[in-house]
C-alpha cells in the first residue's frame, strides 16, 4: 500500500493488556486532556460586541459611488448585470433632464437599480465589469432578516451618501493593477 | 413537639427548594461547562454570564405545545414524568445535611428522617425510579420510546445490583444502615473512600448508570433512538424528565459525599471554636462543596467520554462490576475478621 498516502498505518489487532482493559488509565488521560481545554483561551468572538477584523478587500454589501461633486457615476449601461453570474442585478435606465446635472454625471442614469442579496454570491464581477468605477463591494455585511422581500436592495440602500464625511472609502479595492486594467482600451468594455 | 413539626416542614421545604434551584442552575452550569470544555463560552446572552438562562428555558418549556399522541395511554403518559420527578425529590429525606442545631435551647436535627434503614430507603426509592421511565416510555406507544425504556430498565436494574453490593462493604465496616451513623463514623479525615476505594469506584460508576448520565446515557441516546424514552414528550412533561435527571445528579452527589467522603465532616472544622449553629452552617457548606465536586465530576465525564455500546454496558455491569463488588465484600469481611 506504500505510495498512496503518507499517513497510512499498519493496524494491529493485538490483545489489550490488563491496564488497557480496565480503561481507567485511558479515561483519566482523556479527563486530563479535557481539563486542559477548560482553561485554554476560548475561540469564540462575542459577535455584536466584538467584531472580527475584516480583510481590506472583503467582498460584502455593494455601494454605488458618487463622483467628487456628489453626482452618481452609474450610467445604467448594464454591464454589471450582464457580468453577474447569479443574475442578481436589474436596472432601469432614464435620461437626465435639464437641471439634474448636479445629480447624475452623464446624460443617462439608472432610475432604479436593484440587487437581490439572496441571489448575489459576492463574487465581485460587477465591480470588475463596471467601466465607470461606479459599483464597488464594501466591508459592510448584508444583515440577516425575516422577510425575503427586504433583501432586494434598491438605490436607497446602495447609493452612497452625498455628505463627504459619510463617503465610503473604496481606495483599497482600486489596486494599481485594477486601475491599469481599466485604462486598457484594448479591452472592449473599457472603450466608451 | 409542635415546634419540631414546624421545623421538619420548614426543613423539608428548604431541601426541596434547594434541590430544585440547584437542578435549575445545573442545567446552566452543564451548558457552560460543555462550552468551556469545547473552547467556547456557553450561554451568556440572558443576563450576566447567562444567569437567567434557566428561567428562559423554564418559561420556554411552559409555553411549548402540550403534545400527546392519540394512541398513548393518557393516565400512564402523565404518570410517567410525574413519578420520575416525585421520586427524584424523595431521596433527599434521609440525607443528613449537617450536625444538630440549637434554637431556644432545643436541639434540631438537620436530617428530615433519621430512619435506621437509611441506605435501604435510598435503594428502595432509586429502584422505583425506573418505573417513571418505563411507564413513560411504554405509554407513549412509540417504538423508540419503548426501546429507550427497555434499555433504561435493564440498565438500571443491572447497575443497582453492583451499587448495592458495593455499599454492603461500607455497611459491614460501620455496622449500621443509618446514614447519620455512617457519617458520624467518618469524623475528621476517616473518610470511607480511603478504606474502600474499590467500593467507591463501583458506586461512582453505577451512579452514572443510575442517573442515565453519559457514558451510560443509552436510554436517551439521540443518535440511535431519536430521544429515547421521552421521544413523545413535549413541554413541561419533557421538562420534568430532564429536570429530574439533574435532581438525581444532585442527590446522588449528596449520597456519595455522605457515604464515602465523610458527609459534612472536614478535618479541623470542629476545632475552629464556632457556636453550634455556625458550626452546623459551615458543615453544611462543606457538604455542599463536596456535592458540587461530584457534580463537576459528572459533567467532566460527560464531556470527555463517548457513549458505551449496549453489550459493552451489560458486560461491564454483570461481568465486571458485580464480581468485583462481591470480591470487595469478601476481602472486607476477611479483614474485619482478622482485626477482631
Amino acid at each position: 500500500m506504500a505510495g498512496f498516502t503518507k499517513r497510512s498505518k499498519v493496524v494491529s489487532n493485538k490483545k489489550m493488556s490488563f491496564w488497557e482493559k480496565i480503561y481507567l488509565p485511558a479515561i483519566l488521560g482523556g479527563m486530563w486532556i479535557t481539563l486542559g481545554h477548560l482553561f485554554t483561551k476560548k475561540t469564540t468572538v462575542r459577535y455584536p460586541e466584538v467584531q472580527r477584523e475584516f480583510s481590506e478587500i472583503y467582498r460584502g454589501k455593494h455601494v454605488l459611488k458618487r463622483d467628487d461633486e456628489g453626482r452618481e457615476r452609474c450610467t445604467a449601461c448594464g454591464l454589471c448585470a450582464v457580468a453577474c453570474p447569479a443574475e442578481a442585478i436589474t436596472m432601469v435606465a432614464a435620461e437626465r433632464k435639464p437641471g439634474e446635472e448636479n445629480l447624475y454625471r452623464e446624460e443617462k442614469y439608472a432610475s432604479t437599480y436593484e440587487i437581490n442579496m439572496l441571489r448575489c454570491i459576492f463574487c465581485g464581477l460587477c465591480e470588475e465589469a463596471c467601466p465607470k468605477e461606479a459599483i464597488f463591494l464594501t466591508k459592510e455585511i448584508v444583515k440577516a432578516g425575516y422577510d425575503r422581500d427586504k433583501f432586494i436592495y434598491g438605490k436607497d440602500l446602495l447609493v452612497e451618501p452625498v455628505d463627504p464625511s459619510k463617503r465610503i472609502n473604496v481606495s483599497k479595492r482600486q489596486t494599481p493593477e485594477v486601475l491599469e486594467f481599466k485604462k486598457d482600451k484594448n479591452q472592449r468594455h473599457n472603450v466608451h | 413537639m409542635g415546634t419540631m413539626l414546624i421545623f421538619k416542614i420548614l426543613l423539608a421545604s428548604a431541601v426541596l427548594v434547594m434541590s430544585l434551584v440547584v437542578a435549575m442552575y445545573s442545567t446552566l452550569i452543564e451548558r457552560k461547562m460543555a462550552g468551556f470544555f469545547q473552547d467556547r463560552f456557553g450561554p451568556d446572552r440572558a443576563g450576566p454570564w447567562g444567569m437567567f438562562q434557566p428561567l428562559a428555558d423554564g418559561i420556554k418549556l411552559f409555553f411549548k405545545e402540550e403534545f400527546m399522541p392519540n394512541t398513548a395511554d393518557k393516565f400512564l403518559y402523565i404518570l410517567g414524568p410525574s413519578l420520575t420527578m416525585f421520586i427524584a425529590c424523595l431521596t433527599s429525606a434521609v440525607i443528613p445535611w449537617g450536625p444538630d442545631i440549637v434554637i431556644n435551647g432545643q436541639t434540631y436535627s438537620l436530617q428530615m428522617a433519621d430512619v435506621n434503614i437509611g441506605i435501604l430507603y435510598i435503594f428502595a426509592i432509586v429502584s422505583i425510579g425506573v418505573y417513571g421511565i418505563m411507564i413513560g416510555g411504554w405509554a407513549s406507544n412509540n417504538k423508540y420510546a419503548l426501546l429507550g425504556a427497555i434499555r433504561a430498565s435493564s440498565q438500571m436494574i443491572s447497575y443497582e445490583l453492583a451499587m448495592s453490593l458495593s455499599i454492603i462493604a461500607i455497611v459491614m465496616m460501620t455496622g449500621s444502615l443509618s446514614m447519620r451513623e455512617i457519617v458520624n463514623q467518618q469524623q475528621g479525615f476517616h473518610w470511607n473512600i480511603w478504606y474502600q476505594p474499590i467500593a467507591f469506584m463501583i458506586f461512582l460508576i453505577c451512579a452514572f448508570a443510575e442517573t442515565n448520565r453519559s457514558p451510560f446515557d443509552l436510554p436517551e441516546c439521540e443518535t440511535e433512538l431519536v430521544g429515547g424514552y421521552h421521544t413523545e414528550y413535549s413541554s413541561m412533561k419533557l421538562g420534568f424528565y430532564l429536570f429530574s435527571e439533574y435532581i438525581n445528579m444532585f442527590i446522588s452527589g449528596a449520597v456519595m459525599a455522605t457515604l464515602f467522603m465523610g458527609g459534612y465532616h472536614f478535618p479541623f472544622i470542629d476545632r475552629l471554636g464556632l457556636s453550634p449553629n455556625a458550626f452546623a452552617f459551615v458543615s453544611f457548606l462543606v457538604l455542599f462543596a463536596k456535592i458540587t465536586f461530584f457534580g463537576f465530576i459528572f459533567m467532566w465525564i460527560r464531556w470527555t467520554l463517548p457513549r458505551f455500546r449496549y453489550d459493552q454496558l451489560m458486560r461491564l455491569g454483570w461481568k465486571g462490576l458485580i464480581p468485583l463488588a462481591i470480591l470487595n465484600v469478601l476481602i472486607t469481611g476477611v479483614v474485619i475478621l482478622l482485626n477482631k
